[in-house]
């Protein structure tokens, strides 16, 4: 038997080509005659527009067009309100360029089209625009009141969608308990910061009629099929790649930015190659950010610390647009009980547009700010009762014969129920008690402050929803001459290893090498079934689809094998690439048998001259091809999920704080996870590696910043940090594996789990390490020195 | 609204300037525009699209490449200052087979990269220092301070450490 | 973010140099371009010309005679952190030049190019003004020596005239005996400080001191002596009572207001912790023990 590649360390497919520099992303495909695109952009967070004049930059030597809404002729439109929802009215959506009014900083008014980039950006500042500027409020919990200036006249307080969903039996929880914990916390702004801006290049080919469009989306499908829809095409004559993109983490998923529909338009119209690559400052003031939450939240308990309702209200920052509806705030809201039984839970919030960046989920996607919540409120009620903070989680967590736990009356952002389905909440519990020395923390803390030494320990637990549907497809086929096996899903790929992971799924099924499976995907062109990348959601979906494809295809390849063997399927066993009787010599090679099962079989080479002795269709007195039946070893199938499967994880720290320059040091940082069965579980380490890194930022550096009139102030990265090596500590990361009952292969979703729980750690530890200097919340990040320096020297 | 394009409109109306450089051990030779960074010129004169432009203000160091042996930010060069330079880039590093470097190879056994956009910024300024005959701190903290100046956002860097040791014992460096 | 159109001319001589600079008010020089060109690819600079200064001859010339090091006009950072004799004559320099953002940048950025784009929070102006040190300008109307306290004008301007080229910095060595100390805290590795604090401190057999500069950057729109910080430590004995009591004063030096990465409170705070920090590294490097 091969050994099993599912579960195996692989490395990974796709590095040689990374490490040498041939990775092939949009700014590197030649497209020789192409145009640059660059963008004027609203210096204002709020203003009328009176006149645009575009006399000078249409002159300026070098530029092909200057497209302001008068001349965009189907794109002066409203852009789509991806996924309406009740609570929701007179959604508010972007136009590609503004008209009458802008409403953020950064907003496209014009886009011009020049020889080059830098001519462009010289022409971008010839463009006269006249703006009347009109009142702001950035301060979110202002925005809600009566007489903050409206960012839509049409939504008095500002309020773009009001939510409230019931689990349970609120006010009998309400009334059952003895001691209420009540406090506020927020999670400020950040952004996916991926080392590749978003870019966008397309080509018109006026003889076939294809228009093909280079995209950094993570859903290529979905762009494709937006793209043709206004631009009135037939879906077939179009065609979006999304080649290598450099990370991705939610913010390449919103359909559509503005350039994602000007340049195929203008390529069309231009009749030449049209690209846009976004620089760094406008992919701060120009492309979707998230996190922006206030939470009030309750735990009504007994004395025991049992936890038998929870009410939160919060507030959701959706930016001056909602183009992807409540999603964010309703994972959020979603999740708010974390890994906790409370039956009753009582969950509102209210989506507010305030004249900044549109928000769109960023990995994580509303869970930090929910696990923020949930989690510090626990470390409260712990020491308002006098509980050590482990044992009032342990007095709360799901058993494991609780599971699956439904939250009746809660729905996730798929529209599907809530239902935690399996874990080991109170083993990973006791697993990270144990690796972080929580045992002898107290005398550790006790010793190093009698040394003027502010030592913390850190806690927080979380659960992730993933593997959201609706459903994902898988498309296998074996290649005739080379018996390599090309895969196919409606996904794209930004770094995660689908190639490998899927890879070693197929594997398995076949009997072939990791690296002779090959995946393409994020190419309209060549499978366009799917969603997109995006929810955690690619082994969970895409994975099954290509394990049940792999199974069927399996089953063809192990029949025809018999067939040529003249054997019964049962005595058949594929591996090394081919078919063999088991515990026999005989085998047929898996191109041999993709050649034989086409009955057009003309001997271009000797694979289908050996192929054509056995001469399987001859069996048959009927026509070469049964009813039903279709040539070589091809098969497609789906995987749809019922519901989201739940991961989960604890975290806990160890912190010192500086008392001189008011700085956090992780000293210890353990990591419990668990996804459910791992495909791969370097690549697995990796992602939770990854998403720490981003959670440590968001707790601790990445805030962005927006003066009182709205402008952004830090959109470089100069002054919004993004950790290097050396701000990022080394963490022990440890995994659990409970199998998902959900899906046939018991696997979870990993991509955003790494991130959700660090910002509760780490106040819970600051929180911890300055007891001394009195009772300092944290209940706020990222956290900064000077929070920091408030809290000690108020003590 | 569509326009025929005159000849004049097919490149820029910028000044030029001839540059003459080393690439990669070729001597290469262009009219270029004054303004030019290094990173376009590299990237768009040359084909050579490994070297990644990921921020243009000198913070991210995904253009990262090595000017007369010493890494530096292509995108903080205009091409015109390298004029007369030796410039190596990521193209450069594998061996004329196609096979990998031990720092590349490292990196693929610690799976030292994601999506790869920062990835050959990060072997440019590690194999600087690897071939010059500076000290090393091999540390964890000296390999981390080595590795600032270059931004990940995908690994969380610990499997970078991890393959930079790696390519060092493997190479013997550092230990001088 | 690509930068505006320029003139581009890379003379040969210094002559040359000024003259270039005299015949166009917008022409700025251009040495290691490290601060330069991320302002020009966000057009917060658009110089009309720039004089590429790379071919001017002796430029990346480090020499040390009467006690003072010259560093040229195309010194790179590194170059001078590396330099083994710069290193004994003043160990300071390659402490404080760790903090310099990274290596890639240490390696194409100058130091006189770092003097003269006089960021208040950085590190290279500091040293020049701790060591007591001096740039020489040339321009039109022949070369003067402006001490580093009158080069240091405010945050990013300096009293170097538009036609003016620094031809070299001449830092002092570390005085014989004296002891040194640097202490820098940024948010993240190699960024510009939040408050950064030098000293060089001499003492007599008793363990009084007997000189005392001390100084900051990252507090005010230029770097700055902490005088009341040196007044206070000047002639007292080293104890760690004495150097708590000069550091509690520092504070008032801080003049920036909150900003997005520390508020002003913060700030003093900071910067006193840094000033006990660095008088007592510096005076046991002096004394040769630790401060009792």
């Amino acid at each position: 038997m091969s050994t099993r590649m599912f579960g195996a360390p692989v490395k990974r497919n796709a590095d040689a080509k990374f490490l040498k520099g041939e990775g092939a992303y949009v700014d590197d495909i030649a497209l020789p005659g192409v145009r640059h695109a660059a963008f004027v952009r609203s210096p204002f967070a709020r203003a009328r527009i009176n006149g645009i004049d575009t006399s000078e930059a249409e002159a300026h030597p070098g530029v092909i067009a200057v497209y302001t809404c008068d001349n965009i002729g189907p794109l002066d439109i409203k852009m789509p309100l991806l996924i309406p929802h009740e609570s929701m009215t007179d959604a508010q959506t972007q136009r590609p360029l503004a008209r009458d009014d802008v409403y953020y900083v950064g907003q496209t008014v014009a886009m011009i089209v020049a020889v080059d980039r830098y001519t462009a950006e010289d022409a971008a500042l010839l463009v006269d625009v006249d703006y009347e500027p009109l009142d702001v409020e950035l301060d979110l919990e202002a925005a809600v009141k009566d007489d903050a200036p409206l960012v839509h006249a049409t939504h008095p307080n500002n309020v773009a969608a009001d939510f409230n969903q019931i689990c349970g039996d609120p006010q009998s929880g309400y009334a059952e308990a003895d001691h209420v914990t009540r406090i506020q916390i927020q999670v400020d702004r950040s952004t996916s910061a991926a080392m590749e801006c978003r870019a966008v290049a397309a080509r018109y080919d006026e003889i076939t009629g294809e228009l093909i469009v280079w995209d950094t989306t993570q859903a290529p499908i979905s762009v494709r099929g937006g793209l043709a829809s206004i631009l009135e095409l037939d879906e077939d004559k179009v065609r979006v790649v999304a080649p290598d993109v450099g990370g991705g983490f939610g913010q390449k998923v919103l359909l559509f930015y503005p350039d994602e529909l000007l340049v195929p338009f203008a390529a069309m119209q231009l009749g030449s190659p049209v690209k846009y690559i976004e620089d760094r400052r406008e992919n701060f003031i120009g492309s979707t950010q998230e996190r922006t939450q206030i939470h009030m939240i309750e735990l009504h308990a007994r004395k025991n610390g049992e936890v038998v309702a929870l009410k939160d209200f919060f507030l959701h920052d959706t930016g001056a647009f909602i183009p992807y509806g409540i999603a964010v705030a309703q994972v959020a809201s979603t999740s708010i009980a974390g890994p906790y039984r409370i039956p009753n839970i009582e969950v509102r919030f209210q989506a507010v547009y305030t004249p900044t960046v549109p928000v769109t989920p960023y990995r994580g996607c509303g869970r930090p700010q929910s696990c923020f919540a949930i989690e510090r409120a626990m470390d409260q009620l712990a020491e308002e009762l006098g509980l050590d903070r482990f044992e009032v989680r342990r007095r709360n967590l799901v058993t494991e014969d609780e599971f699956p736990l439904v939250r009746e009356g809660l729905l996730f952002a798929d529209g599907l129920r809530v239902s935690l389905d399996s874990g080991q909440y109170h083993k990973a519990l006791e697993m990270v008690h144990a690796s972080i020395g929580a045992d002898d923390f107290a005398a550790r803390q006790e010793a190093a402050r009698a040394e003027g030494r502010y030592l913390g320990l850190g806690l927080a637990y979380y659960v992730e929803g993933t593997g959201l549907g609706p459903y994902e497809g898988g498309h296998i086929k074996i290649h005739p001459i080379t018996g390599k096996v090309y895969v196919n899903t409606g996904l794209s790929g930004q770094g995660q290893g689908h190639e490998t992971v899927f890879a070693q799924i197929v594997a398995d099924q076949l009997g072939v090498a990791v690296e002779d499976v090959i995946l393409t995907e994020g190419d309209t062109g060549a499978y366009d079934w799917g969603v997109a990348t995006f929810a955690s959601r690619a082994a969970v979906v895409s994975g099954n689809a290509i394990h049940k494809t792999a199974l069927l295809v399996r089953k063809q390849t192990i029949t025809a094998a018999a067939n040529m063997l003249e054997a019964d399927p049962e005595e058949i066993e594929l591996r090394d690439g081919a078919a063999w009787i088991i515990g026999g010599n005989r085998n047929v090679p898996l191109a041999a048998i993709a050649t034989a099962t086409n009955p057009l079989r003309y001997a271009f080479n000797d694979a289908a001259q050996a192929a054509t002795q056995f001469a399987p269709a001859s069996r048959h007195d009927g026509p070469p091809l049964d009813e039903g039946q279709h040539p070589g070893l091809e098969a497609t199938d789906y995987y749809s999920p019922e519901c989201a499967t739940w991961a989960y994880g604890v975290h806990a720290a160890i912190v010192e704080i500086d008392p001189d320059t008011c700085s956090v040091e992780i000293q210890k940082y353990v990591c419990i996870h668990d996804c459910g069965n791992m495909i791969n579980p370097v690549i697995v380490d990796g992602q939770v590696m990854g998403g720490l890194a981003q959670g440590f930022g968001g707790a601790l550096m990445e805030r962005i910043e927006y003066d009182q009139d709205g402008n952004p102030t830090n959109a470089n990265f100069v002054d919004f940090l993004i950790p290097y090596a050396t701000e990022v500590p080394e963490v022990d990361i440890q995994h659990l594996e409970t199998p998902s009952p959900l899906n046939p292969l018991g696997v979870k979703g990993v991509g955003e789990a790494g991130c959700i729980a660090v910002g509760a750690t780490v106040a819970s530890g600051v929180a911890d390490a300055l007891k001394p200097f009195g009772d300092h919340k944290f209940h706020h990040t990222p956290i900064t020195p000077s929070m920091i320096y408030d809290a000690i020297s108020t003590g | 609204m569509k326009r025929s394009l005159s000849k004049t409109q097919q490149e820029s109306a910028d000044p030029k300037q001839r540059t003459r450089m080393t690439v990669n051990g070729e001597t290469v030779e262009r009219d270029v525009s004054v303004r030019m960074l290094l990173s376009d010129f590299l990237r768009h004169e040359l084909g050579l699209t490994g070297t990644h432009v990921g921020c243009e203000h000198g913070v991210c160091g995904a253009c990262t490449v090595m000017i007369n042996g010493r890494s530096g930010r292509s995108c903080l060069t205009f091409a015109v200052q390298a004029d007369g330079a030796d410039i190596r880039t990521i193209e450069s590093v594998a061996d004329e087979n196609g096979d990998l470097h031990p720092l590349q190879e490292a990196f693929r056994d610690c799976h030292a990269l994601q999506c790869g956009y920062c990835t050959p910024g990060m072997i440019m300024n590690v194999l600087s220092h690897m071939e010059s005959d500076e000290e090393m701190d091999l540390s964890d903290q000296g390999i981390r301070e080595l590795l600032s100046g270059n931004l990940c956002r995908c690994t969380g860097y610990a499997n970078i450490v991890k393959a930079v040791r790696q390519a060092a014992d493997k190479a013997n460096w550092g230990s001088a | 973010m690509k930068p505006s159109l320029f003139d581009y001319c890379s003379p040969q001589t210094v002559s040359e140099v000024v003259s270039a600079l005299s015949e166009d008010p917008g022409a700025m020089i251009l040495a290691g371009g490290q601060s330069l060109v991320p302002a020009m690819n966000l057009r917060l600079a658009s110089p009309t010309r720039l004089v590429d200064i790379k071919n001017v001859a002796d430029l990346s010339d480090i020499s040390i005679s009467d006690g003072v090091i010259k560093v040229g006009a195309m010194v790179r950072h590194r170059d001078l952190e590396l330099d083994d004799t710069v290193h004994a004559a003043h160990p300071l320099i390659r402490e404080m030049m760790h903090y310099v953002a990274h290596v890639p940048i240490r390696n194409r950025g100058t130091v006189v190019g770092s003097l003269c784009h006089a960021d208040a929070a950085a590190e290279m102006p500091l040293l020049l003004l701790l060591a007591g040190g001096t740039v020489t300008a040339v321009g039109p109307n022949g070369t003067r020596d402006i001490a580093a306290a009158e080069f240091f004008q405010f945050h990013m301007t300096t009293s170097r005239a538009p036609d003016e080229m620094i031809l070299h910095a001449n830092i002092p060595v570390l005085p014989e005996g004296a002891g040194y100390a640097f202490h820098e805290f940024a948010r993240r590795q190699g960024d510009y400080a939040i408050a950064a604090v030098g000293a060089i401190l001499s003492v007599d057999g008793g363990n009084t001191v007997t000189s005392a500069r001390v100084g900051a950057c990252g507090i005010a729109s230029t770097p700055v002596l902490l005088n009341r910080v040196e007044e206070a430590i000047t002639g007292s004995t080293l104890t760690k009572q004495s150097i708590d009591d000069a550091a509690k004063v520092a504070g008032d030096a801080v003049t920036l207001p909150d900003d997005m990465h520390a508020t002003t409170g913060y700030r003093k705070h900071l910067l006193s912790g840094l000033v006990r920090r660095v008088l007592a590294e510096a005076a046991e490097r002096a004394t040769g023990e630790p401060v009792q």
